[in-house]
């Protein structure tokens, strides 16, 4: 596949994770950080942002799980993650948690489990299309091109 | 003052020549190495020199050891020593830098808390570019009269 086609692609691809909520437009703010002197940052913040992720969502099932279930812990984890989500603009992540933590206010044990089976499911949708995303990226660089700007009328 | 978060439909950076910042200095304070990470380059796109803090205790120990900055980004909710404390202990010692706080969507009452602590401002994360430019205006202002 040629560059063009490739960028054409790509700019398909992301514009798709915008009109579907996936992404909002922090996480342009974030593309528009990226330059010569950063040339990896926005792999560097998505890379972070799957890490700690992956980290909460492991604390939150174990949380959940006890047989007196810390209410205040749990609500912390999801405030973490609703805070780096919202930083990445991983938009539905984001509105999962600020629906989990009213639950959490709530103590509502049934819940809270269904909002931590919502966030891991949005989690994973987006983590799956940041790294397909990434990897479009990463094959256009290969080949020798730059990676478009996004544009998007708001 | 409280400001929002990441919504606007703006996404114009502000050109970080439009203002000099070269001698300006910032900490960053936060639990979270991805945001430490986003406004350590936000920041540095402005041409600050920046350093983080992963919670309030390194910050105040930081100033302790003579450590200055123009600006400090405390975090709210850290471990060790929260933003409040922070922003309390550092008031405390004489520290005038500008302290902007960074919250997640709390209440209003939370938030008045953290201003309440000694904060000059107050906003929702992650700090977009139209924030960081008010308050670099705000800080080379207070810089040219002194």
């Amino acid at each position: 596949m040629e560059v063009g086609q490739m960028q054409r692609r790509l700019v398909d691809y992301t514009k798709s994770l915008f009109m579907e909520g996936f992404l909002d437009a922090q996480f342009l703010q974030l593309q528009q950080l990226q330059d010569e002197s950063n040339p990896d940052f926005v792999v560097e913040v998505v890379s972070l942002f799957l890490d700690d992720s992956e980290k909460l969502l492991n604390d939150l099932t174990m949380a959940l799980d006890q047989p007196n279930v810390d209410f205040k812990k749990v609500d912390a984890h999801v405030h973490q993650l609703k805070g780096s989500s919202s930083s990445i603009g991983a938009q539905r992540v984001k509105n999962a948690c600020i629906a989990f933590r009213s639950f959490c206010e709530e103590q509502n044990i049934d819940a809270t489990l269904r909002c931590l089976q919502q966030v891991k499911q949005e989690y994973y949708l987006v983590k799956n299309k940041l790294e397909t995303m990434l990897r479009l990226e990463q094959q256009i660089v290969a080949a020798g091109g730059s990676i478009p700007m996004i544009e998007l009328g708001f | 003052m409280s400001g929002n978060g990441a919504s606007s439909s703006s996404l114009n950076m502000i050109s970080g020549e439009d203002v000099v910042n070269n001698n300006l200095s910032a900490l960053v304070v936060d639990d979270s190495p991805l945001l430490r990470l986003l406004h350590d380059i936000h920041l540095k796109k402005y041409g600050l020199k920046v350093q983080v803090a992963e919670n309030g205790k390194v910050a105040v120990d930081l100033f302790h050891l003579g450590a200055s900055f123009d600006l400090v980004l405390m975090d709210k909710e850290m471990p060790v020593m929260n933003g409040v404390e922070a922003t309390k202990e550092l008031r405390a010692m004489g520290v005038t830098s500008m302290i902007v706080g960074v919250t997640s969507k709390d209440g209003p009452g939370e938030q008045q808390a953290f201003m309440e602590a000694g904060l000059d401002y107050c906003f929702e994360k992650p700090l977009t570019p139209e924030i960081i430019s008010f308050l670099l205006e705000e800080l080379n202002k207070h810089n040219n009269k002194n």
